[in-house]
């Protein structure tokens, strides 16, 4: 099937059902508990990698009613370090493949990630991250002021602003998708693949037995699997005790908002360490900006309303064109934010437990690359390669991934 | 926005304070004796329940005092607050 890239005037029509509704059944060789992006993408490549097909995906509420539903969908792999550099790639390169491998359009589209430096400190981190990319093979650009100003003109880079533009790196290769559509297109794919999508289904317990894993107690009854995989997102602290083992995870409301519809006034990523902004404008014309989390733990998938102001006060000091934007939304996830701000992936002390977990903030973008080493880590029983760093003992280790610095707004 | 009881100073704004993550982590009496395993535990593991936790904030705008306070994760309901070394409440219904 060839994708041609459409506008907003031309979406196509969804078919009725993009995937069956079927009831559970008594077992299944890997159930993966939780449907948003990565959970789906596990069960797809489960599928399709490995002809792995007697697999559910048990999910408490709604298909990408979690954070994959509610992301500011922004894509990138110039991350800092050489494991992330890993697993971020391997993602952007299937993104780039996506649509035509699962035949649904997911409006992917490489309109270039921006991320801009205000201070000397902020310059010389992003000049080593920049230079971090080039060592390891992932395009990046560095951009004078000047040139952030050509693609990027709404941009204020005027030298007497509190946060003047010294300077950004680039990636032509990042961008943006349509998150839900991205479920959707996975979905569809595994469903058509044979793989049971269970909506309203809430794992209560997972059941171990002699250090194994058999099934899970659900809203539904008992379930048996011969391999459980966790994708649970804000809700791995949750299960991971029910299993009996502790993660070192912290779960926090991260907040994003989106504008009325605006003429196109924005056609790449722009993103901010220091003021904190991230915005893109979506196709349809809202501008969508993300912001930072909520102070405290929490599983109400939401935030303080000052959180959403501080954000906007930030994005006005960058873009003064924004001033009469009217904010015409605001929502809330539940993220899973490990120390050092990297994903926790692989074997569990659970016999036959898989967990992918840990990506935070800025989870969406690897949605691809760890759903397809995920797949292979739980077909193999054994982690993929650009799983292995993430293993939950970096944490006795000290091998920690620290992205803190290099993320900088963590996405 | 959050209002949240400081036991010295009475109900503020959350924009008054920092937060302090959950309360009652005592450095290790014995370091020298812990495994890596433990330091790991230590410094990287805290708990994250969906409901009531114990936790601590800083009420570093006003009288810049620690504290402790009890707290609903899913509600975000608040129960008593108290000061440091002091009896912790029980755990709200
Ligand atoms: C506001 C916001 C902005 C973000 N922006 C970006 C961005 O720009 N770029 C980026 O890369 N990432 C971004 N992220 C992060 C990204 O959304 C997440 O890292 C990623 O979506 C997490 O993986 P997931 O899709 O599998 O999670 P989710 O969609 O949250 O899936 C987990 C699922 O598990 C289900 N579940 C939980 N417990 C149970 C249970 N007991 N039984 C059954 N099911 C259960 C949940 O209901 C949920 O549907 C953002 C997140 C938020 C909240
Ligand atoms: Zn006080």
């Amino acid at each position: 099937m060839t994708i041609k890239r459409r506008h907003t005037e031309e979406l196509p029509e969804h078919p009725d059902f993009l995937w069956k509704n079927p009831s559970p059944k008594k077992s299944y060789d890997v159930i993966v508990i939780g449907a948003g992006g990565h959970g789906l993408a596990t069960a797809y490549y489960l599928a399709k990698n490995f002809g792995i097909t007697n697999v559910a995906v048990l999910e408490k509420g709604y298909l990408a009613g979690g954070n994959m539903g509610r992301n500011t969908t922004i894509i990138r792999s110039n991350y800092l370090w050489d494991e992330s550099a890993g697993i971020y790639e391997k993602s952007l390169q299937l993104w780039e493949g996506l649509e035509e491998e699962v035949g649904y359009e997911m409006f992917f589209d490489q309109r270039g990630v921006m991320t801009l430096a205000h201070s000397v400190s902020d310059l010389r981190s992003k000049q080593r991250n920049f230079y971090a990319n080039a060592v390891n093979d992932i395009d990046s650009q560095w951009l004078t002021p000047e040139e952030v100003k050509k693609i990027a003109p709404i941009v204020n880079i005027s030298p007497d602003v509190r946060y003047p533009v010294l300077g950004a790196t680039y990636q032509a290769r990042g961008g943006i998708a349509k998150h839900d559509w991205v479920a959707w297109g996975y979905a569809k794919a595994a469903s058509d693949l044979g793989v049971d999508l269970i909506q309203g289904c809430e794992v209560k317990k997972v059941k171990v037995e002699n250090g194994k894993v058999v099934g899970v107690d659900t809203n539904q009854g008992f379930i048996s699997a011969n391999k459980v995989a966790m994708a649970a997102a804000g809700h791995t602290s949750v299960l991971s005790e029910m299993a009996g083992f502790r993660v070192p995870l912290q779960s926090r409301p991260l907040q994003a908002l989106v504008s009325e519809l605006l003429e196109h006034v924005l056609d790449t990523v722009i993103m901010s360490g220091a003021v904190h902004v991230y915005v893109s404008q979506a196709h349809k014309g809202e501008l969508v900006m993300g912001a930072g989390t909520d102070a405290y733990n929490s599983y109400a998938q939401r935030g303080g309303f000052h959180v959403i102001e501080h954000q906007l006060a930030s994005a006005l000091e960058l873009f003064p064109i924004f001033s009469r934007a009217h904010l015409l939304r605001t929502w809330g996830g539940i993220v899973d934010i490990a120390p050092d701000a990297s994903p926790i992936l692989g074997l569990t002390p659970v016999e036959n437990l898989y967990i992918n977990s840990g990506w935070g903030t800025g989870g969406f973008k690897a949605t691809p690359g760890s759903g397809w080493a995920f797949a292979d880590t739980i077909a193999h029983n054994r982690a993929h390669e650009l799983v292995k760093p993430y293993s939950l003992d970096r944490f006795v280790s000290g091998h920690l991934i620290d992205e803190h610095g290099a993320a900088g707004v963590a996405h | 926005m959050l209002l949240i009881n400081c036991p010295w100073c009475g109900p503020r704004d959350e924009t008054e304070f920092h937060y302090g993550s959950e309360a009652h982590i005592g450095y290790p009496e014995k370091p020298e004796e812990l495994t890596d395993k433990q330091w790991a535990e230590y410094i990287f593991y805290r708990n994250n329940p969906k409901g009531w936790f114990a936790e601590r904030w800083v009420h570093n705008v006003g009288c810049r005092r620690w504290f402790n306070i009890w707290r609903n994760t899913v509600t975000h309901q608040f129960g008593p607050s108290y000061k440091p070394f002091t009896k912790q409440p029980s755990r709200p219904k």
